[in-house]
């Protein structure tokens, strides 16, 4: 962050907007994360230590953060392939299929949930084929990854395609002229250009999953030590009216999700830095 | 290398970008592309490299008289520098000039060392030896475009093509660059073909020069040639400066209001609507009546600033001011003013009929 306006700045009004943006982040962010903190706090260290490390609440995060992950890491290669056939191709009903990009974003998340159980059961339109197969996915962690997945999916999509297509198509052909073949063009020239957007993509999916409630809890089946999610716990635990036991899980996940998303940012920090 | 096109044509929808296009490069010959924008210059320049292939049964590309039309453009060994350089933005300057020996199959790719050793000497040949860890951002303009020509040189083309090198730098830059290729050229005797816009940098620097307009291949011919013996009206008007007299054949000879310029050719039918075109440097100024074929005017403005000195002249008619350059003493000489009489006379012309020489 830089506190100094440059000194040859086109746009007045730097102290202005700064102080707004800090306003503003207080108010949203800093102030009620500030009193989940002052919450915990208030319980005592014990009692905090004993509700975070309780063995069903180590395997929700366990659930949640794994299952998180691995769905980023398929709405990057998914979203990529998405955005790459979304800006590179024209095909009929490429508008519709643009819009129903955006459709997990609209969609209630519960809605999301109830018909992703459906098709999912074993008697749904797709849980009846996989089931012959061996394979179940409502009431399983498979089940997790596909509702975090479907939640994930605009992001990638949205940050790549922007940048796609700004790519420079020239410089495609100057790798062929240099005598690259595609696949080579691809990993030396257009997936470096990509991947900080893909990363940014990913990184949001992955924050939007570990905070996921609606769309998992109605196909995970919520099995203590097997299928239950962090945020569900604390659901109940609220229900149960315990506050402090809340609190103590929410900071948990608090501090486990900013430490990650500010490594992937100092990531691409360092990766934007190299080249200017 | 010599570079062989044959009858190429190119639609873009129903846009015709190239209408027949022929064009022949010796081997080792430096050949610039001039027309206009949107004339089909890079259209042209991208077929030869492979880039973009040609009206379906159009055509043929023939590399030292072999048809490479089947081949695609990593496989024709053509260096292209582009019009807007297409530098590798995250790589350094480096790894972009290395860029096409790293990509080389295994079996002929050169050692680490060897391609460290190469692009030193490159480097050394773009004088940017100090620029190797920059990125492209961290460059000008004209080091991007050196650096972009030596990433082409590396893979030791058959072939250069370099697609308006000079297009966005400022006019001394680009005499410097355009000098140095023109060295470079001589240095290494690649067969190369250059795009621009631009006729002093066309005629100064090219052994030939094909002027295309509109998809098509006006002229080709030395800077001598398309300068002194221009083809068509276009190829006239698009080589300098050029005033422009409307008249009638009468008689074998173009009459312009009361003025009767000789032409060239008498079987051109009396009474056909032909143009005279002038070329500013050849018309002569006078205080006094001297000799036949001069014409009265006065003089409506005057440029003294540059190398030589620009002279607006109103025909006495008024019906249009014809542009004179005239050495900087031969204005001393004159002392000319605005406002004053002055005679002016044609030492050289050029009449076109319909747009064809005659
Ligand atoms: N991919 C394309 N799709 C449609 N039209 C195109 C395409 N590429 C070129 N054209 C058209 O073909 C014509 C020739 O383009 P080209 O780029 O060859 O011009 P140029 O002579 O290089 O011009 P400039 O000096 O401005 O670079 C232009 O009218 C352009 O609009
Ligand atoms: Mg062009």
């Amino acid at each position: 962050m830089r506190f100094f306006a440059p000194k040859n700045n086109v746009l007045p009004g730097f102290r202005l907007a700064m102080g707004f943006t800090l306003f503003y982040l207080s108010l949203i962010v800093l102030i009620p994360v500030a009193a989940i903190f002052i919450k915990t706090a208030a319980a005592g260290w014990s009692q905090f230590w004993q509700t975070a490390t309780s063995p069903r609440v180590v395997a929700s995060y366990r659930l949640s953060f794994g299952v998180s992950a691995l769905a980023a890491l398929a709405n990057g290669v998914f979203g990529l392939l998405a955005a790459w056939v979304l800006v590179r191709y024209e095909f009929i009903g490429k508008r519709m299929v643009d819009a129903l990009v955006d459709l997990p974003f609209a969609l209630p998340t519960a809605v999301a949930g109830i018909s992703l159980t459906t098709v999912y059961a074993e008697t749904g339109w797709i849980g009846q084929w996989l089931k012959p197969l061996g394979v179940k996915v409502a009431f399983t962690p498979l089940g997790v990854l596909v509702a975090l997945t479907f939640i994930g999916l605009p992001f990638v999509v949205r940050t790549v395609q922007p940048v796609l297509q700004d790519l420079d198509r020239e410089v495609e052909d100057a790798a062929a002229s240099l005598g690259a073949n595609r696949w080579q063009t691809f990993y030396r020239v257009i997936f470096p250009a990509l991947w900080p957007a893909a990363l940014t993509g990913a990184t949001l999916a992955f924050a939007r999953a570990v905070g996921e409630y609606g769309s998992v809890i109605f196909i995970s089946g919520n099995m203590p030590m097997r299928t239950e999610i962090t945020p569900l716990l604390i659901v109940t635990k609220l229900e149960q009216y315990d506050y402090a036991g809340a609190t103590a899980i929410a900071v948990v996940m608090l501090v486990a999700s900013f430490s990650l998303l500010l490594l992937i940012n100092l990531l691409q920090w360092w990766s934007a830095h190299r080249g200017t | 290398m010599s570079i062989e096109v044959r009858d190429v044509h190119k639609t873009f929808g129903t846009f015709a970008a190239l209408k027949g296009v022929s064009l022949k490069i010796q081997s080792g010959e430096l050949m610039a592309l001039l027309g206009p924008s949107g004339s089909g210059k890079t259209t042209l320049l991208r077929i030869i490299a492979g880039l973009e292939t040609p009206d379906d049964g159009s055509g043929d590309i023939l590399f030292h008289g072999e048809n490479v039309a089947a081949l695609r453009a990593a496989a024709r060994h053509v260096g292209f520098v582009f019009q807007h350089y297409a530098l590798f933005r995250h790589m350094t300057v480096f790894e972009n000039i290395a860029f096409g020996l790293r990509v080389r199959p295994r079996r002929n790719r050169p050692s680490n060392d060897a391609i460290r050793g190469k692009v030193a000497s490159l480097l050394k040949l773009v004088q940017l030896e100090n620029f190797a860890g920059r990125y492209p951002s961290q460059l000008s303009g004209g080091q991007r475009q050196r650096v972009a020509l030596a990433r082409a040189l590396a893979v030791e083309p058959r072939v250069l093509l370099l697609d308006e090198p000079f297009g966005s730098l400022d006019a001394k830059v680009r005499k410097e660059l355009r000098a140095w290729i023109r060295r470079l050229h001589d240095e290494i005797h690649i067969t190369s073909v250059f795009v621009t816009h631009d006729q002093d940098e066309a005629l100064e620097v090219a052994d030939r020069v094909a002027v295309m307009n509109e998809g098509a291949i006006e002229q080709i011919g030395t800077p001598e040639e398309v300068y002194d013996q221009p083809a068509s009206a276009f190829v006239y008007q698009f080589l300098g400066n050029v005033n422009i007299f409307e008249g009638r054949i009468r008689n074998g000879r173009l009459r312009i209001g009361c003025l009767e310029l000789p032409v060239s050719s008498p079987e051109s039918a009396d009474n056909q609507p032909a143009r005279a075109y002038v070329r500013p440097h050849d018309i002569e100024l006078a205080r006094i009546v001297a000799g036949e074929g001069v014409r009265r005017g006065t003089v409506q403005h005057i440029h003294t600033a540059g190398p030589i000195v620009r002279v607006g002249v109103r025909t006495f008619d008024g019906s249009q001011t014809i542009e004179v350059e005239i050495a900087r003493e031969k204005h001393q000489e004159l002392d000319l003013r605005v406002g004053n009489v002055v005679y002016y006379r044609m030492r050289h012309s050029q009449i076109f009929v319909e747009d064809y020489s005659i």
